[in-house]
């Protein structure tokens, strides 16, 4: 099935390359900032916002990701209460969240739930880039607090699919007890003998990546996602020299030992089932 | 307290001749003895471990050290761990709940290593997985931020059940130069961001991330570093004692509430 989405959608590219620049501007066509070709935005998003010409994985939202991977209909909210705070009262801090919300319509950078997955139940953190980058603050720390303890209370397994760009500044050094905390909360679970996936995406990086992101007694991974503490551009800058192609991709980490598995997008909901049914105790 | 701006304090935490955490182990403990090794790739020189005795009472001590001199600072990494750095810290605090030993720890650090070699050997996942397991130990922690705490690299040995502070020390998410340089998109607005980041010492008790001050004499701890480290480990031997009255499961739920409360 997949294969024919792609096949339509190679068709339609084909037929893009005709269309008039104008139908860019009314925002129907996307151009994949990897291959370089002009796809049909409907046919990405039918084909879980892969590139159908070169694999590559572009960002999700929050929403679409749970879309994807949750049984429709299941997915129920916990922490949806838990906003941003200031606690240094940092200038310009909440106009920019403000402002975000209302470009976004999103509330903070993770959304966190219980939802089932081919029936399996689960609690699922879905982390969203488009949203000051999915850095961690108090709200996200706090709300993956409380989708960890929740999985403890019920005694359900953990997924959490992480996309962030570290802890988040703005709110110093609240912002990396993010880091304590959410790592103490798993302490808890991995002592109650549950499972934890960890599902890193591109990009996974700083703050996260040295807590909850690495802790999983799975890890996966998409393709070709950046993974790492550091930051390409403060490494370069350290050792004066440039990273070669691939440094801190997916692949690099599976090849160096830090993941268990790459998965593709179209895989991933059975991959997790798969992996629920092998730890459920029925 | 003296006062004085949040950047004078960054450059007192950051003076050469600033006390390293060797200067306070040798000086509060006797008897200590060095341990190296993570069991799987090498000896960090940037973060030093072993057992010691507090009084009479075998500890675990762990501290991440700078050097005084270029030579020691370019073998210390300038206090800049790897991750086997943070592993071998993991293995002696492993190895103080085996006996039942407190850990004292103490925190000097511009961050951990942004190179080549530290991702290849995952330092995040060192990180993560020591204050993971942190959070578990069943032995008293004390954390002792003595100069400069910068960021994860700060954090991965600092989840403890104390966490103190001397007057000059800072505690932060990253460096004032990076923060500038991300916000500000100028780095040379360091000092700026130091007066807004909330770094200092006083900033935090009162943010209640940490517990305690330890007050220094005017121009830092070496100044004066006999009263210094003599109050210090009258903080650290009162809180050992107290500790010591909670029972396993009590000293580990307490030191989940604690970091638990953060940001909430």
């Amino acid at each position: 099935m997949v294969i024919d989405k792609i096949k339509k959608v190679n068709k339609a590219e084909k037929s893009v390359k005709n269309e008039k620049a104008s139908d860019m501007l009314i925002g129907k066509w996307v151009k994949c900032d990897k291959c370089k070709e002009i796809l049909y935005k409907e046919d990405v998003h039918k084909n879980f916002s892969v590139c159908p010409n070169c694999g590559k994985h572009f960002r999700l939202s929050a929403r679409r990701r749970i879309k994807q991977i949750a049984d429709e209909g299941t997915f129920e909210e916990i922490g949806a209460d838990i906003l941003t705070k200031n606690p240094l009262n940092f200038d310009g801090y909440m106009k920019k969240i403000t402002s975000l919300k209302e470009k976004t319509k999103i509330e903070e950078a993770v959304k966190c739930g219980t939802c089932e997955i081919n029936g399996e139940k689960v609690v699922l953190a879905v982390m969203d880039g488009n949203f000051m980058m999915g850095s961690m603050g108090s709200a996200v720390g706090e709300r993956i607090t409380l989708a960890i303890e929740t999985s403890i209370e019920k005694r359900l397994p953990l997924i959490i699919f992480c996309v962030s760009g570290g802890a988040r500044m703005q709110e110093g050094i609240v912002s990396l007890m993010q880091m304590a905390k959410t790592s103490s909360a798993l302490a808890k679970h991995n002592e109650a003998g549950l499972l934890y996936i960890s599902v890193l995406t591109d990009p996974t990086t700083g703050g996260v990546t040295a807590s909850f992101a690495s802790l999983g007694d799975i890890i996966l991974a998409e393709p070709d996602a950046l993974i790492g503490f550091a930051g390409p551009r403060v490494i370069e800058q350290t050792i004066k020299q440039k990273l070669p192609d691939g440094f801190q991709r997916s692949e690099f980490l599976l090849e160096h030992g830090f993941i268990d598995k790459i998965v593709e997008r179209k895989d991933m909901k059975d991959t997790l089932y798969n992996l629920l049914k092998l730890h459920s105790l029925k | 307290m003296s006062q004085i701006s949040a950047w004078d304090r960054v450059t007192l935490a950051r003076m050469p001749e600033r006390p390293k955490a060797l200067d306070y182990i040798n000086e509060i403990f006797t008897d200590f003895i060095e341990l190296h090794g993570d069991r799987n790739f090498g000896d960090d020189k940037s973060i030093v471990g072993g057992i010691a005795r507090l009084n009479d009472m075998p500890v675990t001590v762990i501290g991440e050290q700078k050097g005084k001199k270029a030579k020691e600072n370019m073998e210390r990494n300038f206090g800049m761990p790897n991750p086997e750095g943070y592993r071998k810290a993991l293995r002696l605090m492993k190895q103080a709940e085996k006996f039942n030993r407190p850990i004292i720890t103490f925190i000097d650090t511009p961050g951990a290593y942004p190179g080549m070699g530290a991702e290849e050997r995952g330092q995040g996942e060192a990180i993560a997985r020591s204050m993971m397991e942190m959070a578990n130990l069943e032995v008293p922690i004390i954390c002792v931020v003595i100069g400069e705490g910068s960021s994860g690299g700060a954090l991965a040995i600092a989840v403890g059940d104390k966490i103190v502070m001397l007057e000059n020390a800072v505690y932060s998410i990253l460096s004032p130069e990076g923060f500038a340089s991300i916000l500000y998109k100028d780095s040379s607005k360091a000092k700026e961001a130091a007066e807004n980041m909330k770094i200092t010492a006083e900033d935090l008790k009162k943010l209640n991330i940490i517990d305690k001050i330890i007050d220094e004499p005017d121009g830092g701890a070496q100044e004066d570093f006999s009263t210094v480290a003599k109050d210090l480990k009258q903080y650290i031997v009162k809180e050992i004692k107290e500790l010591q009255k909670f029972s396993k499961e009590e000293l580990v739920e307490k030191r989940y509430e604690k970091f638990r409360r953060m940001g909430n």
